[in-house]
C-alpha cells in the first residue's frame, strides 16, 4: 500500500488542455473518488495514475517514487475496467495469474494468491469458468480479482459498476466498501454517480473541466460546498438556487434580499462584496420550511411527488425555469395549485457569488 | 381462378425460374467439366447432358504423369507458404496498424492500398531480375516470395479492420497486466483473432492457388510449376487436338478442394469479401 | 480540507509534449511489427517497379539485364530515318489500349448489371437460399485458368456443347468459332469473366442490401409503392455507393486482366490486352526495354484509375487514420 500524490500534474491532447494543473494528496489506504460530470477529465486522470496515458507535465509519486516515466507494470497498480476487459479466451484463473506469469513469480507463488484472491471474493467455485459462463456480477468480481492478484500498491476503478442494473450496483458497491476496510487498501476510484461517491468515500475530489473544484469527506461536500458547482453536483434532490442580491454586509454578516424570500440574515463573510452585488442563494431541499402564504413571496406548487418515506413538492419559480423542490417526511397535505411562502433555514443557507465561489462562513473564518 | 391470384401465382413461378437460371448458370459449367471428364475419350465428341458410364481413364491419365502430381505438391507448398507468411507479417504489421497511433501511419495505408492496386505485368521485368538475383528463379520459393504482392496487402488490409474492433480496454488491461505489445499479440489477441485470420488465409489460399502470370513466368521446367500454369499447357499434338478429357479430368481435381472449402466456409468468405472491399 | 481551487485561471500555455516511456515503447514496437511487412513489400513491390520504369529507359533484354545500355525514350518515341517509331506508333500497342478499355468498361457493366439481380434474388426470403448463395459462389472461388478452360471446351466450335445448344435450338445454323472468330473471341472472353466475378459483385451488392433499414420497406408496402419503383428509389440509391466501390475495384482488375484470355484466345491481336502485350513483348520477344515501357504506361493508366478510385471512394474509405 502506498500514498499518492500529484503536483501541477497536466494534461495536453492536441489542442486540447484535459487536465490543468492538478494538486492532490492521497493517504495511504484512503478511498479517493473522483467525481464529475462527463468529459470533466476524472476518467483521464485516473489514466494517468495507471501510466496508460503520458503525462504532459507535472510530478506523479506513488510511495516516495517519481512514477513519470514508469509503464504501468512498474507502478504497482492494479486496474478494474468499466467493461470489465476481461480475457474471453482464458478461465476465471487464467485470467487472475496473467499478470503473475508475465512477472515470472513462480507457479506456487501464483497458485497461492491467486486461490488467495478467489477466497476473498469468493470465486473459488468459478476458476475454471470462462468470462462468457459468468453473471455481471461475477465478472465484476474476476475483474477485481484480476487487479487485486499482483497486489498492487494502489487499486485503481474506472467507473467498474455502471454496466450493473440497479440492484446488483447496490450490491457490488457494499462488496467494494466491505473489500476496502478489510484489505485497507489505498483505493481511486473514478465515477459520474454522487451516490457511489458519497456512499464509498473517504475523500471525494469533484472535479470540473479539468480543474478539482472541491476535495473533502463527503459531508465536508455536502454541507460546505466550495462552489456552486459542487453544491448542485453532490446531493439529490439538487440544491436549489435563487438569484439575489446583497442589501448590506456587516462583520456581523450579510443582509440579501432574494425574489419571492424577501429579506435574509445570513451569517456569511461578506468579503470583498457590498450592497447591490448579485448572488446565489443556495438551499437544499430538506433545509426549506412551508408556511401558508400568498402574494409576492409565495410560490406555487405545481407537481407533488409520494415517495413513501417521504414527499417532494415542486414550485413554479418566479425566475429561470428550473423548478424548486422542497422535501419532508410524509405525509404531507399540500395540494398542487396552492400557495406557500419557502423559509430556507438560515444556518443552512449558501451563498454565492457570481463567480460561483461560496461566501465563508463568520464562524469557520473565525475558527480557521 | 381471379386475375388477383393469377398474378401472384406467375410471381411464384417467375421467381423460381430466375432462380433456376441463376442456379443453372452458376453450375452447369463445372457440371459440365465433370460429366466430360468421367467421360471415355470415345465419347468425348458428342455431346450430352449426363453422364451414361463411369469411366475413369481421364484421371489415370493425369496421375499417372509425374509433373501433374508433382504440380499439385508445388501448389499445395505455394499456397500454404504464402498463407503462412501472409498471415505472420499481416498479424504483427496489423497490431500496429490498427491500434498504435503513430506518424505516418496513413501513408502507410496508402501504400498498401497502392500495391494492391499494382498490376502484375508492371512489376514483372524487375521482380523478374530480383528472382534471378536471389537465384530463385525456376524455384516455389521465387512464386512465395512474389504471391506476397497480392496476399500481403489484403491480409494486411482486412486483419486491420478486424483488429480494430477488438475493444480498447482489453489492451489496456494487458497493459496493466505488464504484456508488451507482442504479448498482448500472441497471449491476448491472437486467440480472439482465429475467425479473422481463418477467413484472410482461405482468402489468400485461394488467390495463391489461382494466380498464373508469376508462375506461368518465373517456372521454366515442369516439375517445378503450379496446377493453373500445368493445366494451361497440357497439350496435344496440335492447337486442335487438344486432350479435353485429361484437362477437364485435371481442372476438376484442382477445382474440387476449392468448391468444398466455399461451401464449408462460405460465410466467413462472404464476410472477409466485404471487410476488405467495403472497409479496404 | 486538503486543498480549494480558485477558479479563474490563467490562461492555457502551450505545453512541449513529452510521451511516456510506455508511448514511445509502444510506437518503436509499432514499426518493429510494420519493418518485416514493409521490407518485403519494397523488395517485391517497390524495387521491381522502379527496375520496370529504369528497364523502359533501356535496350535491354532478358538474357542481358545486367548490362543494358540507357536508350533514353526511344522505347516510347523515337524519330530515325524520316519515320517515327517506338510503342506510342505500334498500332497493336493501341489496339491492346482499346480491347482492354473495351473488355473492362463492357464487363464491368455487365457484372453491376447481373449482379445486382444475383443480389435482389439472394435477398428475397426463400427455403433453401443459402444453398444457392453457396451455389453462386461457385464461380468465383474456380482458379481463372481453369474457368477458361472449362469455357474454352464448352465454347469449342466442333464439339462445344453451346454450339450444340444454338443449333438445336435453330437460333445459328453453323457453329460458331467462338474463341477464334474476330467478331466473337472478344464476347466470348466477356462471357467467360463475367460469369466468374458475378459472385463478387452481387455479394457485395447483397452485403450492402442487408444493411439498409427494413421500415423504410414496410413503410413503401403500406404505402402500396411497386416493388420495382422500390428499388429503382430507395433500393439503388441506398446500395450505389457500395456497389461504386465493387465496380472500381473490378475495373482496376479488368485493365489489368491477363489469365483468362491467354487462356482463351492465346496472344491473337483480337483480344490482346495491355497486360497480354506487355508480356508478350518482355518474355516470348525478350525485349525487356521495350515490354517494360508498355509495363510502364499500363502503370500509369491504373496509377490514374487508383486516384480516380480514391477520390470516388473517400467517403467509404477510413484509412485508418482518424
Amino acid at each position: 500500500m502506498a500514498s499518492v500524490k500529484l503536483d501541477k500534474l497536466n494534461k495536453v491532447f492536441g489542442h486540447d488542455h484535459i487536465i490543468k494543473d492538478v494538486d492532490l494528496g492521497i493517504g495511504d489506504g484512503e478511498f479517493v473518488v473522483f467525481v464529475g460530470p462527463s468529459g470533466c477529465g476524472k476518467s483521464t486522470l485516473l489514466r494517468l495514475i495507471a501510466g496508460l496515458e503520458s503525462i504532459t507535465d507535472g510530478e506523479l509519486r506513488i510511495g516516495e517514487q517519481v512514477v513519470n516515466d514508469l509503464p504501468p507494470r512498474e507502478r504497482g497498480v492494479g486496474m478494474v475496467f468499466q467493461s470489465y476487459a476481461l480475457y474471453p479466451h482464458m478461465t476465471v484463473y487464467e485470467n487472475m495469474a496473467f499478470g503473475l506469469k508475465l512477472a515470472k513469480t513462480a507457479n506456487e507463488t501464483i497458485e497461492e494468491r491467486v486461490m488467495a484472491t478467489a477466497r476473498i471474493l469468493q470465486l473459488e467455485e468459478l476458476l475454471h469458468r470462462k468470462p462468457k459462463e459468468l453473471s455481471g456480477g461475477q465478472r465484476q468480481r474476476v475483474a477485481m480479482g484480476r487487479a487485486m492478484a499482483r497486489e498492487p500498491r494502489i487499486l485503481l476503478f474506472d467507473e467498474p459498476l455502471s454496466n450493473l442494473d440497479a440492484s446488483l450496483r447496490v450490491q457490488m458497491r457494499n462488496e467494494i466498501a466491505r473489500l476496502h476496510q478489510r484489505l485497507g487498501a489505498t483505493v481511486i476510484y473514478v465515477t459520474h454517480d454522487q451516490v457511489e461517491a458519497m456512499t464509498l468515500a473517504d475523500k471525494i475530489v469533484v472535479l470540473n473541466a479539468g480543474q478539482v473544484e472541491q476535495v473533502g469527506t463527503p459531508q465536508e461536500l455536502y454541507q460546505r460546498p466550495l462552489t456552486k458547482f459542487v453544491a448542485g453536483f453532490i446531493g439529490s434532490p439538487t440544491m436549489n438556487f435563487l438569484p439575489a442580491e446583497m442589501v448590506a454586509g456587516t462583520t456581523e454578516g450579510c443582509r440579501v434580499h432574494a425574489n419571492g424570500i424577501g429579506e435574509l440574515d445570513l451569517p456569511q463573510d461578506p468579503g470583498r462584496h457590498g450592497a447591490g452585488d448579485a448572488l446565489t442563494l443556495g438551499v437544499r431541499p430538506e433545509h426549506l420550511g412551508l408556511a401558508p402564504a400568498s402574494g409576492d413571496n409565495s410560490f406555487e406548487i405545481v407537481n407533488v411527488e409520494y415517495l413513501g418515506n417521504e414527499v417532494y413538492i415542486y414550485f413554479e419559480p418566479k425566475d429561470g425555469d428550473t423548478l424548486l423542490i422542497h422535501r419532508s417526511e410524509a405525509p404531507s397535505c399540500w395540494e398542487i395549485g396552492q400557495h406557500a411562502a419557502l423559509l430556507p433555514s438560515v444556518a443552512n443557507v449558501h451563498l454565492f457569488d457570481s463567480d460561483g465561489c461560496a461566501l465563508a462562513l463568520i464562524s469557520t473564518r473565525d475558527a480557521a | 381462378m381471379t386475375s388477383r391470384q393469377f398474378r401472384r401465382l406467375a410471381t411464384r413461378v417467375g421467381f423460381w425460374v430466375l432462380v433456376a437460371v441463376v442456379l443453372i448458370y452458376a453450375i452447369f459449367p463445372f457440371y459440365y467439366a465433370v460429366i466430360t471428364s468421367l467421360k471415355p475419350s470415345s465419347e468425348l465428341f458428342t455431346v450430352s447432358y449426363w453422364l451414361d458410364s463411369l469411366d475413369v481413364s481421364n484421371y489415370v491419365t493425369i496421375f499417372s504423369q509425374g509433373s501433374f502430381v508433382r504440380a499439385i505438391f508445388n501448389s499445395i507448398l505455394v499456397s500454404i507458404s504464402v498463407v503462412a507468411i501472409a498471415l505472420l507479417l499481416g498479424v504483427t504489421a496489423s497490431y500496429a496498424l490498427g491500434r498504435v497511433r503513430f506518424r505516418g501511419r496513413t501513408t502507410v495505408m496508402l501504400v498498401i492500398l497502392g500495391v494492391s492496386m499494382f498490376p502484375q505485368v508492371a512489376v514483372l521485368s524487375g521482380l523478374f531480375e530480383v528472382i534471378r538475383g536471389l537465384g530463385l528463379y525456376n524455384n516455389p520459393a521465387g512464386l512465395i516470395l512474389s504471391y506476397t504482392i497480392f496476399t500481403l496487402p489484403f491480409t494486411v488490409w482486412v486483419l486491420t479492420t478486424f483488429m480494430k474492433q477488438l475493444p480498447m480496454e482489453l489492451e489496456e488491461a494487458a497493459i496493466m497486466d505488464g504484456a508488451t505489445p507482442w504479448v498482448t499479440i500472441t497471449k491476448v489477441f491472437l486467440p480472439l483473432m482465429w475467425p479473422a485470420m481463418a477467413t484472410t488465409g482461405l482468402l489468400a489460399f485461394i488467390a495463391a492457388w489461382n494466380e498464373f502470370l508469376f508462375a506461368l513466368t518465373f517456372t521454366l521446367t515442369d516439375s517445378q510449376r503450379t496446377v493453373p500454369v500445368a493445366i494451361a499447357l497440357i497439350s496435344g499434338g496440335s492447337q486442335h487436338e487438344l486432350p479435353w478429357g485429361p484437362i477437364m479430368a485435371a481442372s476438376v481435381t484442382v477445382t474440387v478442394p476449392l468448391v468444398i472449402l466455399v461451401m464449408i466456409f462460405q460465410r466467413r468468405i462472404v464476410s472477409g469479401l466485404t471487410a476488405g472491399a467495403v472497409k479496404g | 480540507m486538503t486543498t480549494t481551487t480558485t477558479l479563474p485561471r490563467a490562461p492555457e500555455r502551450a505545453r512541449p509534449y513529452r510521451g511516456t516511456k510506455v508511448r514511445r515503447q509502444r510506437v518503436r514496437a509499432a514499426w518493429t511489427f510494420l519493418a518485416p511487412m514493409l521490407i518485403t513489400l519494397a523488395l517485391v513491390a517497390g524495387w521491381p517497379l522502379l527496375r520496370t520504369f529504369y528497364f523502359s529507359l533501356t535496350d535491354g533484354t532478358l538474357s542481358t539485364l545486367g548490362d543494358a545500355s540507357f536508350i533514353g525514350l526511344e522505347n516510347y518515341l523515337v524519330y530515325d530515318n524520316g519515320a517515327w517509331y517506338g510503342l506510342l506508333t505500334d498500332p497493336l500497342w493501341w489496339r491492346s489500349v482499346w480491347n482492354t478499355v473495351f473488355f473492362a468498361v463492357v464487363s464491368v457493366s455487365l457484372e453491376a448489371v447481373f449482379g445486382v439481380i444475383v443480389a435482389l434474388i439472394l435477398n428475397a426470403e426463400f427455403r433453401g437460399r443459402m444453398l444457392v448463395r453457396a451455389a453462386v459462389l461457385i464461380p468465383w472461388a474456380i482458379p481463372t485458368i481453369v474457368s477458361a478452360k472449362m469455357w474454352a471446351w464448352m465454347l469449342n466450335d466442333q464439339f462445344g456443347i453451346i454450339n450444340h445448344l444454338l443449333m438445336a435450338l435453330g437460333l445459328i445454323d453453323s457453329p460458331i468459332a467462338w474463341t477464334a472468330s474476330a467478331t466473337y473471341s472478344m464476347w466470348a472472353v466477356i462471357m467467360v469473366d463475367v460469369w466468374k466475378t458475378i459472385p463478387f459483385v452481387a455479394l457485395l451488392a447483397l452485403a450492402a442490401m442487408q444493411m439498409l433499414p427494413r421500415d423504410c420497406y414496410e413503410a413503401a408496402e403500406v404505402d402500396g409503392i411497386h416493388p420495382i419503383k422500390v428499388f429503382f428509389k430507395v433500393t439503388l440509391p441506398l446500395i450505389t455507393p457500395a456497389l461504386m466501390v465493387a465496380v472500381i475495384f473490378r475495373m482496376l482488375d479488368a485493365l489489368r486482366v491477363f489469365d483468362v484470355i491467354y487462356v482463351l484466345t492465346s496472344n491473337a491481336s483480337n483480344t490482346m490486352t495491355m497486360s497480354i502485350y506487355a508480356r508478350q513483348q518482355l518474355v516470348e520477344f525478350q525485349d525487356v526495354g521495350y515490354g517494360s515501357a508498355a509495363s510502364t504506361l499500363l502503370f500509369l493508366i491504373i496509377a490514374l484509375a487508383t486516384v480516380a478510385y480514391l477520390y470516388v471512394g473517400r467517403k467509404q474509405l477510413q484509412l485508418g487514420g482518424d
